[in-house]
């Protein structure tokens, strides 16, 4: 299913805080962020991306229109949402995340505005937020390449094997991957930059000294 | 974190992308078409009279064996808006320590070619090319002056670096919390207690038979080992991966370890493998490499003088001369945090079309390096069965032990996590030891960094090495370490001296594995 990036407008940060921001010690737990969609209809929200930077803990609430003529409502459609299995420790702290419409509590049609209520009870990180916010709407359909039924919901008469934990079950895998013809116009090449083969040019592999920049189409260098 | 139902999807488009390359792929195709001649297919029910042939014929086992390796060595497909790097490592501040980290190793040995007047690499004489053939097999003999040369970089140099390792987000204040850590490594990474160990490693239990405690001679055999011996035999006879790394956790039998090992490892030697090694071979021929002299000097200073591996000092000669022009190494680097270096064609720097990798695997040799390679010497007699072996070691496993990044296998949670260890489970041994400046992990780094290579008895090493394989994991690792200061516990509370501490530990060849693992684990009051 296709998808759309809906244009957005992220609003500054406000973080909610008991007693007064200046003199006090202790660093905010919760944070706030409004998200508007100016020049946009309302819209029924797909998806939902971002990277996480040390929250532990994600709340939305959307602003629906309504069908009456009666005031837009703020409702609360994903409460606590676990970002750092440790809020103490790095797992997830820095993580890319994606919440789709069925993971919500309600419906999320004819949205107006979002609001992103971040909570990180650990008073061990100087700041927390989220970055590379996106939100999807779903777009037009597109011809489908979904995988065939019997790709999908392999049928097996065997009781499985014991798997070891942590990985997914091999014989279950492997017993889809025996189509791999059938996936083979579906998957692109894999363009890969690293050069396997011969590590020489035409013959050539006289070197003086080593480059300090890196081979990787992302560094900044 | 993405959609569970569309997980599964991902990993067989993933595998799916990895093996449509590989000669399995090819042999599946060629035995697809080739059985359609035969009579049982039938065209109604193609699909599963295919797959029914493949599963009598042999082939379902092998592409299992194939998905499972992939499933082992690959992380899972990570979020479709995640950068490359990110999958590489990601946390930012760990990829850019490790960026810099190179950097510096990149200096040392441009530094070193500039200073002795040497290229990074070059063709051969012809004369030169023969000579190097001839002698192929009894390298050790050559004793060329390398002086000169010094290794890039010690396990203490890196040390170091990791102590320095600071995550800028984390509040790093002199005020003692109820988070404070009071070892050298001082970033917060989430590492398991001994509750969650004794759960990973539930088959070290007391009550689970171990080769390493049950084969010994005062046990009588028929209690345990011929048993284990009789399953050994039976999951070789099934060829099948997933049974073969179950099985090892309670130890491989000597007889049936290499074939284990390498069943584990979905390593099949074919002829084509052979061959591959050859053109490594023939690629050490025809070019000289500065690192070439490192390896050398590294198997001088270390394998040689040691009294295990000294016997196998040509074996180490051949597979790291090989291992360093293979590039197919540098698929690792997709998720290594580290990169490979880069160099240009002598004359054409800057040209990105001249742009080549440095060493060609991407891997530069450090102080120690050859001890990944010897312990399997033990096993492996032909020299390119041992070179596949290693070259699938060192994917897996060995290269998380000189790169800095936050996997839980990764030298950095492994320090922590045998620092945590002895900080919550031998408090008074570990602040005793930090207030006489012996901090303990300052003693066990090179342990850890050499996966205990060159420390334990040789016997002892390959049963420590099969729980790696079995478990996937090199936590183990961290806990061996901090089970020898517990046994040493008594003797290192008496010392005043980091070389007093050093002296007690010197010696690890006597210690058995398998008893101090059982006893830190599961003989602990938690």
């Amino acid at each position: 299913m296709s998808r759309v990036v809906v244009p957005c407008h992220v609003k500054s940060t406000v973080a909610l805080q008991v007693g007064d921001m200046r003199t006090s010690q202790g660093r905010p737990g919760v944070l706030v962020v409004d998200v508007t969609f100016p020049n946009v209809a309302p819209f029924e929200l797909q998806e939902i991306t971002f990277k996480n930077y040390y929250t532990a803990f994600l709340s939305i609430r959307v602003r629906q229109q309504t069908l009456m003529h009666t005031p837009a409502k703020w409702v609360t459609c994903l409460r606590d949402y676990c970002l750092m299995p440790d809020p103490h420790s790095e797992e997830g702290a820095q993580e890319y995340v994606s919440l789709f419409k069925h993971q919500m509590l309600c419906d999320m049609n004819r949205i107006l505005e979002l609001r992103l209520i971040l909570r990180q009870p650990s008073p061990l990180w100087l700041s927390f937020s989220v970055e590379e916010l996106q939100i999807y709407q779903q777009g037009p359909k597109s011809p489908s390449l979904a995988f065939p039924k019997w790709l999908s919901h392999p049928v097996s008469n065997e009781q499985p094997a014991p798997r070891l934990e942590g990985l997914p079950d091999p014989s279950r895998v492997s017993s889809e991957v025996q189509q791999m013809w059938a996936l083979t116009e579906m998957i692109r090449a894999n363009h890969t930059s690293t050069r396997i083969g011969r590590f020489d040019v035409d013959g050539c592999y006289d070197l003086n000294l080593l480059s300090y920049t890196c081979f990787c189409p992302s560094c900044p260098e | 974190m993405l959609q569970e139902e569309s997980d599964l999807s991902l990993i067989i488009a993933q595998i799916v992308q990895k093996l449509k390359g590989s000669n399995l792929y090819a042999q599946l195709e060629r035995q697809a078409w080739a059985c359609l001649q035969r009579p049982e297919i039938r065209l109604e029910s193609l699909k599963e009279d295919i797959k029914e042939f493949f599963k009598i014929s042999g082939w379902e086992k092998k592409l299992q064996n194939a998905v499972y390796s992939e499933l082992n060595v690959f992380p899972l497909p990570s979020h479709p808006s995640a950068p490359p790097e990110h999958l590489k490592e990601p946390l930012v501040y760990m990829r850019k320590a490790q960026g810099s980290w190179e950097k510096r190793i990149l200096k040392s040995l441009n530094s070193m070619c500039t200073e002795l007047s040497i290229p990074l690499a070059r063709k051969r004489p012809v004369g030169e090319q023969k000579e190097l053939l001839n002698k192929w097999n009894e390298m050790g003999t050559d004793e060329p002056d390398l002086s000169l040369f010094r290794p890039v970089y010690a396990p203490k140099d890196f040390l170091e670096v990791l102590i320095n390792l600071r995550n800028p987000n984390y509040e790093n204040g002199d005020s003692l919390s109820f988070r404070t850590h009071l070892g050298l490594i001082q970033v917060p990474l989430k590492v398991k207690d001994i509750p969650e160990l004794k759960e990973c490693f539930v088959e070290l239990g007391l009550n689970t038979g171990q080769l390493g405690i049950d084969d010994s001679t005062q046990v009588p055999p028929e209690l345990f080992e011929n048993e284990h011996v009789r399953i050994g035999q039976k999951v070789l006879a099934q060829q099948d991966s997933a049974a073969a790394q179950q099985y090892v956790r309670q130890g491989s039998p000597t007889a049936l370890r290499a074939e284990l090992w390498a069943l584990i490892l979905n390593i099949s030697s074919q002829p084509e493998d052979i061959l591959y090694y050859e053109q490594l071979k023939t690629n050490v021929i025809q070019h000289d490499l500065l690192v070439d002299s490192l390896i050398y000097k590294d198997v001088k200073l270390t394998a040689s003088n040691d009294d295990y591996y000294f016997v196998f000092e040509d074996y180490l000669y051949q597979v790291l001369l090989c291992f360093s022009r293979d590039t197919s190494v540098l698929g690792h680097f997709a998720y290594n945090s580290a990169s490979p270096p880069k160099s240009y064609i002598r004359g054409k720097l800057g040209l990105e079309e001249y742009a080549v990798f440095y060493p060609p695997n991407g891997v530069i040799p450090f102080h120690g390096f050859s001890m990944y390679v010897a312990p399997l010497c033990f096993l492996y007699h032909e020299p390119y069965k041992l070179y596949q072996i290693f070259r699938e070691m060192y994917v897996r496993f060995f290269f998380r032990l000189h790169s800095i990044s936050s996997h839980p296998s990764g030298i950095v949670s492994l320090c922590l996590l045998f620092e945590t260890l002895l900080q919550t489970y031998l408090p008074q041994l570990f602040y005793h030891l930090r207030e006489i400046g012996a901090q303990p992990l300052r003693i066990s780094f090179k342990w850890m960094v050499r996966a205990f290579s060159g420390y334990l008895a040789t016997d002892q090493l390959l049963l420590l090495w099969d729980r790696i394989l079995g478990y996937n994991s090199l936590e183990i690792l961290a806990v061996l370490a901090a089970a020898v200061f517990a046994f040493r516990a008594v003797n290192l509370m008496e010392v005043t001296s980091l070389a007093a501490a050093e002296a007690v530990l010197a010696d690890l060849s006597t210690l058995k594995v398998m008893p101090l693992l059982q006893i830190f684990l599961f003989a602990t009051v938690t």
